[in-house]
Order: C-alpha cells, then structure tokens, then sequence
C-alpha cells in the first residue's frame, strides 16, 4: 500500500495540476495564444507529431554527438593530468575560464567558423563544450581520490606510473567519472538547444527551432508541445544512463 | 622471572654479530617546522617482534613509515636492508581496492612486480588459504566483514613472503574476540617465515601479548621512553594473558608509559 502510493505520488500531483490547468483556462475564457489548456496541447502534439518527432530526433542527434564527444576528449585529457602535475597547473586556469564563459556568448562565433550553411556543427561543438566540464572535473576529481594508504601500497611495491594510473587512479576514478558523464548528457541537450536559439535553424531544425516558430507564430499550443517532447527526451537519456550507471556500480563494487 | 629476561635465548649473541635488518639511527623528522619524532633509535633484527607504543601523536606511525622507506628523515639516517617486495606494511584500515576481488588484492604486490597473471593468482589464492580465506577469493571488499577484509590484508602482506612486516595498528577497527583472534594468526603466520615484525598499537595488553619487545614511546617530539622484555613463547600458549610474568610486564609498560606522558604534559608547560 505505502509503496503503491509511493509509485502514484507524482502521477497523482501532474493528473492534479492538469485538471486544474484544464478547468481554469475552460472556466477563464484564457485565450489560446496566452495558456492552452492542456486538450490543445495535447491537439498540437496530435497533428504535429511527425515533425515533431523529426526534431527531436535531429537534438537527440547533435546531443549524443557532443556528449560522445566530451567524453572522447574529457576523458583522456583528465587522466593527463593526473599523470602530470605540471599539466593540470597549465589546464586547470584556462578550464575554470571556460565553464564560467555563457555558450551564448561565444555561440556566435562558433557560428561563424562553422559556416552559416552548416549550424548544426557548431551547435554539436558548443554542446560538446557544455558537457566536457562535468566530465574533466568528475574524472580529474576521481583520480585524486584514491586512498592515500593505497597510494602508499603502490609506492611500496615499486610501482610505474602507468600501473598506478590503470590499476589504481582510474578503478578509483570511475564512480565520479560516470556520474559526470550522467550529469553529461542532460547538460549536452541544453547546451543543444541554447545552441541552436543562437545559431538559429539553417539545416539543423531541432527542438529550439520548433520553439522559436511557433512563438514566432504565436502559436503557444505548439511551444508547449516542443517542450513537452524536450522534457520527455531529457528524462528519458537520463534515465537510461542512471540505469546504467547504477548496473555499473554494482559491478564495480560487487553490490 | 624477571621482564627483562629475554626468551629466545640462543643464538642471540650470534645475532648481535651481523648487522640489523633495520634500523634508525637518531632519525628526527620534521613536519612544517615542528619536529614530530626524535632523535629515536630502533634496531630490527631478524625475527623479532617489536611493539611500538604511545599516546597518539607520539610519532609511532611516523617510525613505520620510516622503517618502510615510504618516507625520508628530516635529520638522522634509515638503513634498511630489504630488497623491494620484502617489507610489507599493514595499514589501520583494510586499504583494499573496493573494485577488485580479494584474490586479486592479495595479487596486487606480486602483479605490480611483473609475475604473470597465472602464477599470481596461485600464490595469492594460497596466502589466502594461510589466512583460511580461500573461499573468499572471489568476493568483493564491501562483501567481506571487518575481520575479513584485515585477513584479506594480512594476506597481501604476506604473499611476497616479506623479511619485515609493519603493522600499523592493525586491529583497531575491530571488536574484541575478533582482534584477539587475529593477534594469535599473525604469531601462527610468523612462526612459518619469521620475518622481522613491528606492530604499532596504543592498547599496552595488545602490544605485551604480540611481541617479545615492547617499546614505549613519549609525544612532543617522538621520542625513546622505555624498553621491555616479554618473556614466554610466541606463539603465546593459552591462557597466556594470566601468567604472573604478562601481569609483570604489562605493568612494567603501563608504568612507562605513564611517565612518558607525564613527562610530556610538563614539558608542554614550560
């Protein structure tokens, strides 16, 4: 019974918002173009659903890109520095400059190198750029935390650096690393989308593209419908790489 | 019988003649412009069991450290004769990694020098066995008890078969029965290769039952404050911990080790 209702919480809470949603905008007289009521949303996600689809599958294209991406680039490059000291010192200033620099801002030129006929590279380039940070740092993080008796017992036995690397830093690193690369994916999406506001369509037409359209058009029913599809494809991905994360763990601890 | 009388009787004088396995020689050691051990002195002859004693902070884990070459004196010197994959240390924790079976910890000093993996893996699985773990070589770290995961640890000591085991408070995490247990495994063990041990430990009745040397240490800075003799065999017979000449050596500790920490408080009061 607890665990039942446990289930049906939040199911409970969205049927109870919807129903509101509906009967306010029914009751109100709330014109369309200002708050849909959730029939016409569900209208506009109805008829537009191929084009829809088609979008959703070009942001989930130009995400996984950059999220693989990050990961190729992030991953390789943390474990150089926890080779060498001197390494992370250079990197680490230029790195924390960066994170803090809006994908806005530099969006532009991105744009721009890309060539104007090709805005879905820089979209993919400016989402990589989004995702690398909770990688580098999560894996960077990880390889310094391994247990300084640990660390003792390599030093005892003689060991090369690139034992210690394979054999203790990364094992050591890899719940921070996967939880980076977790964090990775839902970053990738909105860095995918911000991206593609600023770039604007071209040959890409994602997600962000439908948004901006229908806000053109003033057709709020079909905004909502965008984000509606956004905010499945965003929970989905995370869902299925907690899950796997969560397999993996189990492994690597052996519970 | 007197606590200064020492057991091993023959072959001592023999022993004196060839230099130590170990040993520091007025080693200070420095820690941000404080000096936290010495000058102290320690010779480590084969097979002997020495226990390091003392308040907390007294510089004891330094001395191990020391004795391992894991770390350098900031005056003083360290002569040390093992080769390397002859000392092993055994740290407060288990110190095992979390992503690997415990085989595979207990292989991990053998692999890191080289051995192939087969090989390895046969010795491990056999100081294992040494431990009475040999059904355990497939679980992982978070599947073992406390116990457990020291015995996993005590084995990876062992498997290079090492000239000098340092143990640094080894059974502290334990419970009672447990840490008794082990002290009695690791006499068994040493009483099959003899390495030279040096146990680390702030409880006076663990330390008198290990070793056949106890030496008291004072903190602010580390330094020599007492030295004893344990009489009686190792591995200690039962009922050992009621004899007259344990009670006469764990007081003989017990008073030294009061003194040195007396001593200490007054000179932090000057």
């Amino acid at each position: 019974m607890n665990r039942v209702s446990l289930i049906l919480a939040p199911f409970a809470l969205i049927g109870a918002v919807l129903v509101v949603w509906q009967a306010a905008c029914r009751l109100g007289h709330v014109p369309l173009y200002l708050l849909p009521a959730p029939t016409d949303i569900a209208a506009a996600l109805y008829a537009g659903a191929p084009g829809l689809l088609s979008a959703a599958t070009n942001t989930l294209i130009m995400s996984l890109e950059a999220w693989l991406a990050a990961l190729l680039i992030a991953t390789p490059l943390a474990m150089l520095t926890g080779v060498s000291p001197l390494l992370e010192r250079a990197l680490a200033p230029v790195a924390a400059t960066l994170q803090v620099t809006p994908v806005v801002a530099i969006a532009p030129l991105f744009v721009i190198w890309a060539g104007l006929e090709h805005p879905e590279r820089a979209i993919t380039v400016l989402a990589a750029i989004v995702a690398f940070f909770p990688i580098f740092s999560g894996a960077a993080t990880g390889l310094a935390s391994a247990d300084k008796d640990l660390e003792r017992l390599f030093d005892l036995y003689g060991a090369t650096r690139w034992q210690r690397l394979t054999r203790l830093r990364a094992p050591a690193a890899t719940p921070f690393w996967l939880e980076g690369a977790k964090v990775a994916v839902g970053l990738s999406i909105v860095g995918a989308v911000v991206a593609e506001f600023v770039a604007g369509s071209g040959g890409s037409q994602g997600l962000a593209w439908r948004i901006l359209e229908s806000s053109h058009q003033l057709k709020t029913a079909d905004m909502f419908a965008a984000l509606f599809v956004l905010a499945i494809l965003g929970a989905g991905l995370n869902a299925i790489v907690r899950t796997t994360e969560r397999r993996f763990l189990k492994i690597w601890r052996g519970r | 019988m007197s606590p200064d009388v020492h057991s091993n009787g023959s072959g001592l004088e023999d022993a004196r003649a060839i230099p130590p396995l170990a040993a520091l020689e007025r080693v200070e050691v420095d820690y941000g412009g404080r000096t936290v051990l010495g000058p102290f002195t320690l010779e480590l002859r084969e097979g002997d069991i020495t226990a390091l004693v003392g308040p907390s902070g007294c510089g004891k884990s330094t001395a191990l450290r020391l004795l391992a070459g894991l770390e350098q004196p900031t005056r003083g010197r360290v002569a040390r004769t093992p080769g390397r994959g002859e000392t092993a240390v055994v740290f407060q924790a288990p110190t095992l990694m979390p992503w690997s079976t415990a085989l595979d910890n207990v292989a991990l000093p053998l692999t890191l020098a080289g051995a192939p993996g087969a090989d390895a893996r046969s010795r491990a699985a056999q100081a294992l066995g040494r431990v009475g773990l040999e059904a355990a070589a497939r679980l992982k770290p978070t599947q073992l008890s406390g116990g457990m995961a020291m015995r996993v640890s005590l084995a990876r000591a062992l498997v290079t078969e090492p000239k000098l085991l340092l143990l640094d408070e080894p059974f502290a995490a334990l419970d009672e029965i447990t840490r008794r247990r082990l002290a009695d495994d690791v006499q068994t063990l040493w009483s099959e290769t003899r390495p030279a041990i040096v146990f680390v430990t702030h409880n006076v009745e663990e330390a008198v039952y290990m070793a056949d040397r106890v030496v008291v240490m004072r903190s602010g800075p580390g330094q020599w404050a007492g030295e004893t003799r344990i009489p009686g065999p190792v591995p200690r017979p039962a009922g050992f911990r009621l004899t007259p000449e344990f009670r006469t050596a764990a007081e003989k500790v017990s008073s030294d080790l009061e003194v040195s920490m007396s001593a200490a408080a007054r000179d932090a009061r000057l």
